[in-house]
């Protein structure tokens, strides 16, 4: 691993993601996971530090990466890249076509564009249930119910739907849970 | 985002108008990037062109860098630990609830007719399955999306 190849998988995370949120999700999916840089169980503890604290998720989660990969210099390359997309090419909307979103194209492209972004974000968090909850891949691996999982999920799941705080307080009142659950 | 967005730049500094903000926000909606970054640069490219676009962007990620960079120093000293690690199995539950609840949200937001049905049953069924490359499904997402526009536009 090269700061060039954190800076580079990024700067690809970047320009394919679309949107906010969860939005970087499905890519960080497979470059980190699939691409072997941390595990899935890792991933997810990534998601949890980088809903609960301030700042847009997918810088959070570069940052995060980077730092595992390479430490201080990796969180610089990786958020770097992440951002340079946004950088070249709004400078050159905000230069050129101060217009963009009244072209029909960029309206029919989103329609294609929007869809498909929430399909990924379904498939990135298909792969988290299939860690935490179930213990599956594509099909069941044995023993892939587990019950004081699911108990928790539906217990805290009717919690979340009543009261909808922010993920903060939901993910501190999960671990204490999980101290004594697990 | 959006609100915070507009009490400081808008209400306290006065430097762009609601309807700016709104129609940066909206470009950064719809190009390549994260929202929050690219409505950062945008504002930063009209106050002081390059630099201050630059500027905008470097400070948008800082806080980000700063906190996650001390938590993910912390946590690798405790992740061993029996106690954090059965605190973690708690923490993943909560946050997979959170997307999937997110998850059902944008669905109620984009799901709108066939088209994006399909698109969206497409997308799933083919990285999950099939461990399609993202970047390939955004490509053709991106193409189906603008030949059906062009075609509905042509047949009214």
């Amino acid at each position: 691993m090269s700061l060039f190849v954190i800076y580079y998988t990024f700067l690809k995370v970047g320009f394919f993601t679309i949107g906010g949120g969860l939005a970087a999700l499905p890519l960080l999916q497979v470059y980190l996971v699939d691409g072997g840089w941390v595990n899935q169980k890792t991933f997810i503890d990534m998601i949890a530090i980088s809903q609960s604290t301030p700042g847009p998720i997918g810088i959070n989660m570069a940052t995060y990466a980077g730092y595992q990969a390479m430490g201080f210099p990796g969180a610089i390359m990786a958020t770097t890249g992440m951002v340079t997309p946004s950088l070249i090419i709004i400078i050159l909307i905000a230069r050129f076509m101060r217009d963009f979103n009244d072209h029909p194209s960029v309206k029919y492209l989103l329609s294609g564009l929007r869809p498909a972004a929430l399909g990924m974000i379904a498939a990135a968090v298909w792969f988290v249930l299939g860690e935490s909850i179930f213990h599956f891949d594509l099909f069941p691996r044995g023993n892939w119910l587990d019950w004081k999982g699911i108990s928790m999920f539906i217990v805290f799941g009717a919690l979340y739907y009543r009261w909808r705080l922010h993920p903060f307080f939901y993910i501190i009142a999960g671990a204490i849970a999980g101290i004594f659950i697990f | 985002m959006l609100p915070l967005l507009r009490r400081e730049l808008v209400e306290r500094r006065d430097w762009i108008t609601d309807e700016e903000l709104v129609n940066y926000y909206a470009i950064g909606q719809s190009t390549p990037g994260i929202i929050a970054i690219n409505t950062a640069t945008f504002i930063g490219f009209k106050r002081a062109g390059i630099i201050g676009s630059c500027v905008a962007t470097f400070a948008m990620v800082l806080p980000s860098l700063i906190i996650i960079i001390i938590i993910a120093a912390f946590f690798s000293r405790f992740q061993g630990n029996p106690i954090v690690s059965s605190a973690l199995c708690g923490v993943r539950i909560v946050v997979s609830l959170i997307l999937v609840f997110t998850v059902f949200s944008l669905i109620r937001k984009t799901v709108k007719d066939w088209l994006s049905i399909v698109i969206t049953s497409i997308a799933f069924i083919v990285i999950v399955v099939f461990r399609v490359s993202p970047i390939l499904v955004v490509l053709s997402s991106a193409v189906v999306g603008l030949l059906a526009g062009h075609l509905r536009n042509k047949t009214p």
